[in-house]
């Protein structure tokens, strides 16, 4: 076993797999842009990827901020500097933790459904059928996922920042002694319109990634069950990884 | 009086790797002729209903339909030539998300934008013709039997009765008399819509019923070819093992 070879088949594997997914988000942009809509399916997907993930995102957000509240006071409690928890669980909150939790949340639930379901309809055959019903698998499919995706997922964020901050301000009055008025006086004046507007924009990105990964994966899903198994497990772990990528690279040009 | 043929191939190449599926397969199908390809399985019968079909780019050679060539159109172009077919799939390829109707009317409503309640009355006409009572129209895929799921795709392939009818196995995993009821179905609507029609199958029962013509396919080429009556008496071993369904004879089964 040459050692370089190994390497230099894995760079080329890796180069082989950047250049698919491009193309294919190239496609699916495409797809995004142009008519025919299908806005029946848009509809059906906002359902699907939004208001079915709304207890997910509200659980994870909720314990987030409490939990974010109760380390602040703790390690705040140090310096004497336990007054700040309402700023530092906002800002956190809003631009990092809602952001990022809620899309890793969505990343399971919906890069994985999606990819099941597509790598379902790809070995089934039913993408080729489409395909000779003169119908555009990326059209009716993909750009409905993506769109819905990308409407859907800063409005969950949105939620997830209002009941991250809520179980901060849960904690910080019921355990902590904060008063409640005190709080989100504070939270209000401390947080602005671009911590909030960084973390939305983030979410649309992350969005983007989760329906893309889940479509991708599930377009060039194997055959059989553990074909399309394998195609829900890389869908969740390239979307997750993506997700930090992107965050940090985000986060990077929005600081 | 020649006429071109519906569907021309020719020096058509396909290779997977280092697996070479296709190996210069010539073909014509002339307009109104039910035609049949029969091959064991992996000889390349189902890539070559793929290439026809554009879901597959060949490597080499023609495939012209109505003398337009097919194999380099653009999407637009692909989609128009689509119009002129109608598939019939293995497994039926029904959308499971979708009620039987809307599954019989999606190319209606999708691609020609038939408003929805005309593309109904369609479909269930469509259905009609398959013999599926209006009462399955609101049930889902999963709740047919496996011979109303191929009726379904039947009555989907011929709602607009198209020119070219294609079938990939069509009585694979039936029962033998479901087998038959499909067998039949697929002559009757061929012969009443006029349409030319490539059906591949390993099923020799089947392929008595439905073709005009049989062409046997190995090793990813077109070895032999005539009329359906000729079948039993073709003189070609190859047929013959695969007619006999004989384990003895040139086609090596065991060779992997």
């Amino acid at each position: 076993m040459n050692p370089l070879a190994s390497i230099g088949r894995a760079s080329l594997g890796m180069s082989r797999t950047t250049g698919r997914v491009a193309l294919f988000a190239w496609h699916c942009f495409l797809a995004m842009i142009r008519p025919p809509w299908f806005f029946g399916q848009i509809w059906r997907q906002i359902l699907g990827i939004g208001f079915y993930s709304l207890p997910v995102v509200g659980l994870t957000a909720v314990f987030t901020g409490a939990a974010l509240a109760l380390n602040i006071y703790t390690g705040g409690a140090r310096f004497n500097a336990e007054s700040f928890v309402p700023n530092i669980v906002g800002i956190g909150i809003t631009r990092e933790l809602g952001p990022v939790l809620a899309s890793l949340m969505l990343a399971g639930r919906v890069s994985a459904a999606i990819a099941a379901e597509i790598g379902a309809m790809k070995v089934t055959e039913q993408i080729d059928a489409m395909r000779t019903l003169s119908t555009d698998p990326f059209r009716y499919l993909f750009a409905p996922r993506l769109i819905a995706a990308l409407i859907v997922v800063p409005m969950l964020v949105l939620i997830a920042d209002i009941i991250g901050i809520f179980g901060g301000f849960a904690v910080a009055t019921q355990s902590l002694g904060f008063n409640g008025a005190l709080y989100v006086r504070n939270t209000m004046d401390f947080i602005t319109s671009w911590d909030v507007g960084s973390g939305l924009i983030k979410a649309a990105v992350f969005g983007f990634i989760i329906a893309l990964m889940g479509c991708y994966h599930g377009y060039v899903s194997g055959r059989g069950a553990q074909g399309v198994g394998r195609a829900t497990t890389n869908a969740v772990v390239s979307a997750a990884i993506l997700i930090f990528a992107s965050n940090y690279l985000l986060t990077s040009l929005f600081v | 009086m020649n006429s071109d043929p519906k569907i021309s191939i020719s020096n058509l190449h396909k290779s997977f790797g280092s697996n070479k599926v296709l190996q210069g397969v010539e073909l014509d199908v002339d307009a109104g002729k039910s035609l049949v390809v029969i091959g064991g399985s992996g000889t390349g019968k189902s890539v070559l209903l793929k290439c026809i079909l554009g879901l597959m780019r060949p490597d080499q050679g023609s495939i012209r339909i109505d003398g337009e060539e097919t194999t380099r159109l653009s999407q637009k172009n692909r989609a128009r030539v689509a119009g002129k077919f109608g598939m019939l799939f293995q497994g039926g390829a029904l959308f499971d998300s979708l009620s039987i109707w809307e599954n019989v009317a999606f190319r209606l409503i999708h691609a020609d934008h038939i408003p929805r309640d005309k593309a109904k009355e369609m479909a269930l006409q469509a259905m009609a013709r398959v013999n599926l009572a209006e009462r399955n129209a609101d049930l889902s895929p999963a709740e047919l039997s496996g011979g109303m799921q191929k009726r379904v795709g039947l009555a989907r392939a011929i709602v607009t009765r198209p020119q070219i009818l294609f079938f990939d196995e069509p009585t694979t995993g039936l029962d033998p008399i479901t087998a038959d009821v499909i067998n039949r179905l697929i002559r009757e609507q061929v012969t009443d819509l006029g349409a030319t029609a490539i059906s591949i199958t390993h099923d020799m029962e089947s392929a008595r019923h439905i073709a005009d013509e049989i062409a046997m396919i190995f090793q990813g080429k077109i070895i032999w070819r005539g009329p359906a009556k000729d079948i039993d008496h073709s003189g070609n071993p190859y047929v013959e093992q695969f007619v006999t369904a004989s384990a003895e004879g040139p086609i090596d089964v065991m060779g992997g």
